[in-house]
């Protein structure tokens, strides 16, 4: 169990990286707190595998430092890290029994028999796999085959974490759930560090408490789930974040009030005036918008009401701009006339992306 | 369920039959025919019943003791062959580079003895081996040690052992590459994580991925080292005296050094079951050993 800690870190895979896009991983520093469970969130290709390998010391980064717990790992290999890795696709020892290959990552450190077997045990007792550590792993299902995996990492006492790469990749969609919570219940109980890498949103905020989203290899925003919903700190996060994301609007703000295309929309702080040079944009949750009437809100055309059978998603347009909101299930959407109101409270100011803080 | 007979279809396997009785039951069974019979030439056969099967069995008889000394020379040969080309096999296919342009340079390289017909090595390592005129015999006996494959019987069996492991250890190799190149680098990089040493490795992931290669190949090198006669005829000629002389030779000496057809019928047929069934033995073994403990309960996957 460790805190790990990023240092001015920052990667490229080109020998000679010259423009931005020839980095994978931008600057960042960054902490992870003991026995945290953390995810690191975004798209294909946003550099989170890379961060990993980092992390696990598959690959070395060009610049900065890794540190655990204080102590500079950057260039070890990776059987000197102590950490564990879980891969997307189930990595077993298929001669072995699926005690021997609990066993497996003690036998090679030469740890004492006894020991080995109490402490195979208590993992197989926490995975609930004692029933069935005779048993020759090859033949298991893959949910059981990741949580062997799981096992050799929880096997080792001095593990400083557990690093998963999108876990549950090949898992079948009604056991997602429940190795989710189970990995969620172990993550409790042994304490250790965790790091979670997924481009699924639900994984990442139902396993994490802090979640790390990820864009074009930089960190965007590091949270709490609650955090990335109610406050996104780039509209990414707002778009990727949220089913559906975020209605991100251009507008001009001035003092409290924003305009869209002639419509005034009411903020709930007052800003600064903001640079002309940047790109001003406002955004709103669907959650946040609900139906008025009168001559109260936005007026929109509704184009396409989706029914998810617990609520109504509204999809309508402002002037040309696609704009969604998300409405009871009770609620009669009416045909024309549809005002769309905004809680203040709820309504972010956004200049090149970024989050504008009033 | 009422289902209707109509055995016509069977008309449409019978081209097939035919040839199959053409090229391969009738001449069968005409060396069963042979193995039971007795000739003095002249297309004159009398009845011999099991009369060779028993003399060929019984080791105190002419045939038998011969038969048993090929026979014993056979499996020694296979033996020896098999443990060098496999461990060696696997070695080279170890230490073949995984990309980059060495792979294709390698494959070519590692192809080429695969190319070379039998009776050609067995000429090459021929001349090859020849004390006089042979890079390798002329160098060997210029060292100090007594080698003449033609008088020796350690230089006989020294030259196609040697000659046999150039021939196919490749085989072996690239069966192990293409093995070895299907297994992911997730395996190895959880390995490292566990810390498992290079041999660690080898045992619990390289090796299991093997398996069902080094089965194929290990069959295949059996069998032809079982039958191996080209080679050994055209280097040594089953010398000095009988010591390289294999079944495969010994057989042709019979058949038709000899002309004793029911002897050499006799002999092929035994032969035969020898190859079959110990092949059978082998791969049944094999695939019993790695098959999984018990398939997971139906009942399992339906709750």
């Amino acid at each position: 169990m460790a805190r790990l800690e990023l240092r001015d870190l920052s990667h490229s895979y080109k020998p000679n990286p010259v423009e931005p896009a020839d980095w994978a991983l931008k600057p960042m520093t960054m902490i992870w707190e003991d026995g945290g469970a953390y995810a690191l969130l975004g798209p294909s290709g946003c550099g989170k595998t890379s961060l990993l390998n980092i992390l696990s010391g598959l690959v070395i980064p060009s610049r900065g430092k890794v540190l655990f717990d204080d102590v500079d790992v950057t260039t070890l290999p990776t059987e000197q890290r102590n950490i564990a890795q879980v891969f997307q696709f189930p990595v077993i020892y298929d001669t072995m029994t699926v005690e021997q290959n609990l066993a497996f990552p003690l036998r090679n450190r030469g740890v004492e028999p006894a020991k080995i077997d109490a402490r195979v045990k208590e993992v197989a007792a926490m995975l609930e796999l004692t029933g069935d550590l005779k048993r020759k792993a090859s033949g298991l299902t893959a949910d059981m085959k990741q949580k062997i995996s799981l096992g050799r990492g929880l096997v080792r006492e001095d593990v400083r974490a557990v690093l998963f790469d999108e876990p549950l990749t090949v898992i079948d969609p009604h056991l997602k759930w429940q190795l989710r919570a189970e990995l969620k219940r172990v993550h409790r109980q042994s304490k250790t560090t965790m790091v979670y890498v997924t481009h699924d949103q639900t994984e990442a905020l139902t396993f994490a408490d802090k979640v790390v989203v990820m864009y074009d290899g930089d960190v965007v925003q590091v949270g709490t789930p609650q955090q990335l919903f109610e406050e996104p700190a780039h509209t990414f996060v707002g778009h990727f974040i949220g089913s559906p994301g975020m209605n991100v609007l251009p507008a001009s703000v001035a003092g409290g009030v924003a305009h869209i295309k002639g419509n005034e929309i009411l903020l709930g702080r007052s800003y600064q005036p903001i640079d002309s040079a940047k790109r001003v944009e406002i955004g709103v949750r669907p959650e946040f918008l609900r139906l008025g009437s009168g001559t109260e809100g936005l007026p929109v055309t509704v184009k396409r009401v989706e029914d998810t059978g617990r609520q109504k998603i509204i999809r309508a347009e402002l002037d040309g701009l696609p704009i969604a909101a998300l409405a009871h299930e009770d609620e009669t959407v009416p045909a024309s006339g549809v005002r769309l109101i905004a809680d203040p409270a709820r309504v972010h100011v956004y200049a090149d992306g970024q989050l504008v803080r009033a | 369920m009422e289902k209707p007979l109509n055995n016509r279809a069977w008309f449409l396997v019978m081209p097939v039959a035919l040839i199959v009785a053409f090229n391969a039951i009738l001449p069968l069974m005409t060396v069963v025919n042979y193995s039971v019979q007795d000739t003095f030439g002249n297309n004159q056969f009398f009845w011999n019943g099991t009369g060779w099967f028993k003399d060929l069995l019984d080791p105190n008889a002419e045939l038998g003791g011969r038969f048993l000394a090929a026979l014993g020379r056979n499996v020694s040969f296979s033996l020896i062959i098999l443990s060098i080309e496999v461990p060696l096999g696997i070695l080279v296919s170890l230490c073949m580079p995984k990309k980059g342009p060495g792979v294709a340079a390698c494959l070519v390289i590692m192809a080429l003895p695969l190319l070379v017909p039998w009776n050609v090595v067995g000429t090459i390592w021929q001349i090859f081996a020849r004390t006089d005129i042979g890079l390798l015999g002329w160098t060997v006996s210029h060292l100090g040690i007594n080698y003449n494959y033609t008088n020796e019987f350690f230089s006989a069996w020294f030259t196609i052992i040697l000659m046999d492991v150039w021939h196919w250890t490749s085989l072996i190799a690239l069966l192990c590459y293409a093995g070895l190149k299907s297994s992911p680098d997730a395996f190895y990089q959880a390995a490292r994580i566990d810390g498992a040493s290079r041999w660690s490795v080898f045992r619990a992931i390289e090796l299991p991925k093997l398996n069902r290669v080094l089965l194929i190949g290990v069959l295949l090198r059996f069998m032809d080292s079982f039958m191996i006669y080209t080679e050994p005829f055209v280097v040594t000629g089953g010398g000095p005296g009988n010591s390289t002389t294999g079944v495969s030779i010994d057989l042709v000496k019979i058949a038709l050094g000899q002309f004793d057809l029911g002897k050499a019928a006799a002999m092929s047929i035994v032969y035969n079951l020898i190859i079959l069934s110990t092949c059978w033995v082998f791969y049944t073994v094999m695939t019993n050993v790695d098959a999984p403990d018990r398939p997971r309960d139906a009942k399992d996957g339906a709750l």
